[in-house]
């Protein structure tokens, strides 16, 4: 697989020997991303990690990552102190971050920022979430937490919990899985239901999707259980978000009802979706999933540097 | 030309076989009458061997390539006659690019397309008819294609 200079725009551009290419490499990859093995295999590159709108989990994994490979990193996490403010176009923002770096890492709150960004850099471009759009490694990553844990994507019953209609990662990660061959039930309130797109898209690769709202039904025969987080703000009356929060939290008591080696995701950051109880079980994966964000995004930048070897 | 009801044109541009109640959407489109001072007919429901259809009939005037791609948008079956000394010269069909570029606005508010960059607006064409259009930025893809030509 040859993956040296490409952009990393959306997961749907990805080929599925490329995805298990990456994924095969971020597993050789996480010795070095826990510090237990060195590398310095991108010591000659300097990375820009621009992100336009907070993160914490996404920014400081990517810089983690460069510098466990023995690179360095410019940028910064708030647009604040650039020229953003005072009026510069991204595209030159871009364009200075390109003749400053060999890559690019960006975070922006508008959809198609990242494939506006890759018209303007020579460099590769890596989106890190642009808006309501995609975020590609947050898909590489929870697709590699999958494998580690289950071994196989294909055949595994996969729940996606929470708000389907505006939450980012889960309409790349739905289109993923389906990709892959998994079974898919769709849990979230009548509101905020996964968008007929994504259902469609599914339906593509030969996946029937189960939309429902109760979650007590689909976690009996769950392999998987990816939680998202409810925002308060996308419900009018604050009785119902109460009601709805209330019926998908995980608690020990519910996951009693689900398989013994089901597994419990969450992109992070939570509130009150997952009780604190369900840390200390070996079905809480969240941390491991945030953690594997390292080797993933360390494998994906040796790759579009084109090193193969650490 | 019985079923025409209007009298041919000298020079200028038929468009013909506009999906049955478009025509004034392809007037929209093509900024008439603010673009024109020339005569330009207009006939609705005319009934045809594919059912009914309307007919814009402009004088004066020959369509360029990006203004066929705009009626492409909203009559895909549209055929587009021009006219010289009373006879047809050419004939064509027209036909959606598989890009559209700089002739419809995103309606996504926070797609990139809507900021002040210097880029155009692109979508593509994943179906002709009924065509449908997905932005090159956002991915979004628009319900509502005529109201997003600009």
């Amino acid at each position: 697989m040859d993956f040296r200079g490409r952009d990393v725009i959306s997961i749907k551009e990805l080929s599925k020997d490329e995805i298990k290419g990456i994924l095969s490499f971020a597993k050789k990859m996480v010795p070095y991303a826990k510090g237990e093995r060195q590398t310095r295999v991108l010591e000659d590159r300097v990375l820009s990690v621009l992100f336009f709108e907070p993160s914490t989990r996404t920014r400081l994994s990517f810089e983690s990552a460069m510098t466990r490979l023995g690179g360095r990193f410019i940028g910064f996490a708030d647009p604040g102190g650039t020229s953003q403010k005072k009026g510069e176009s991204l595209a030159d923002t871009i364009r200075m971050a390109d003749a400053y770096s060999d890559a690019i890492v960006l975070r922006h709150p508008q959809e198609g920022a990242a494939r506006l960004s890759a018209e303007f850099a020579s460099h590769p471009v890596i989106n890190a979430g642009d808006g309501a759009g995609q975020h590609p490694t947050q898909t590489l990553l929870d697709l590699f937490t999958i494998v580690s844990e289950k071994k196989k994507i294909e055949g595994q019953n996969i729940v996606l919990l929470g708000d389907l209609k505006y939450g980012r990662t889960v309409h790349s990660l739905a289109y993923a899985l389906a990709f892959f061959g998994a079974n898919l039930s769709f849990v979230s309130p009548e509101s905020l239901r996964m968008p007929k797109e994504v259902v469609g898209e599914c339906k593509e690769f030969g996946v029937e999707p189960v939309s429902t709202s109760h979650l007590d039904k689909a976690i009996k025969e769950a392999d998987v259980l990816y939680v998202t987080r409810i925002q308060k703000e996308r419900f009018p009356d604050p009785e119902e978000y109460n009601k709805v929060m209330g019926s998908y939290r995980i608690t020990l008591d519910l996951l009693k009802n689900g398989k013994e080696d089901l597994i419990v995701m969450h992109p992070l950051p939570r509130v009150m979706e997952i009780d604190p109880e369900v840390d200390a079980t070996p079905h809480a994966k969240y941390f491991t999933q945030a953690f594997n964000g390292v080797p993933v995004r360390m494998a994906l930048l040796a790759l579009i540097f084109g090193r193969k070897t650490l | 030309m019985k079923e025409l009801k209007i009298t041919p044109i000298k020079e200028g541009t038929v468009i013909d076989h506009i999906t049955a109640g478009n025509a004034v959407k392809v007037l929209h489109i093509l900024k008439i009458p603010e673009t024109t001072t020339s005569v330009v007919s207009v006939v609705i429901n005319v009934p045809s061997k594919i059912g009914r259809k309307d007919i814009v009939k402009i004088e004066n005037r020959e369509l360029d390539p990006k203004e066929l791609n705009k009626i492409a948008l909203i009559a895909p079956k549209a055929t587009i006659n021009i006219i010289r000394d009373y006879e047809v010269v050419k004939k064509t069909k027209v036909q959606l690019p598989r890009e559209v570029v700089g002739i419809l606005k995103c309606p996504n508010p926070t797609c990139i397309s809507n900021a002040r960059e210097p880029i155009e607006s692109r979508f593509y064409v994943i179906s002709d008819d009924p065509p449908r259009i997905r932005c090159y930025y956002c991915e979004r893809e628009p319900e509502d294609v005529v109201d997003r030509i600009v």
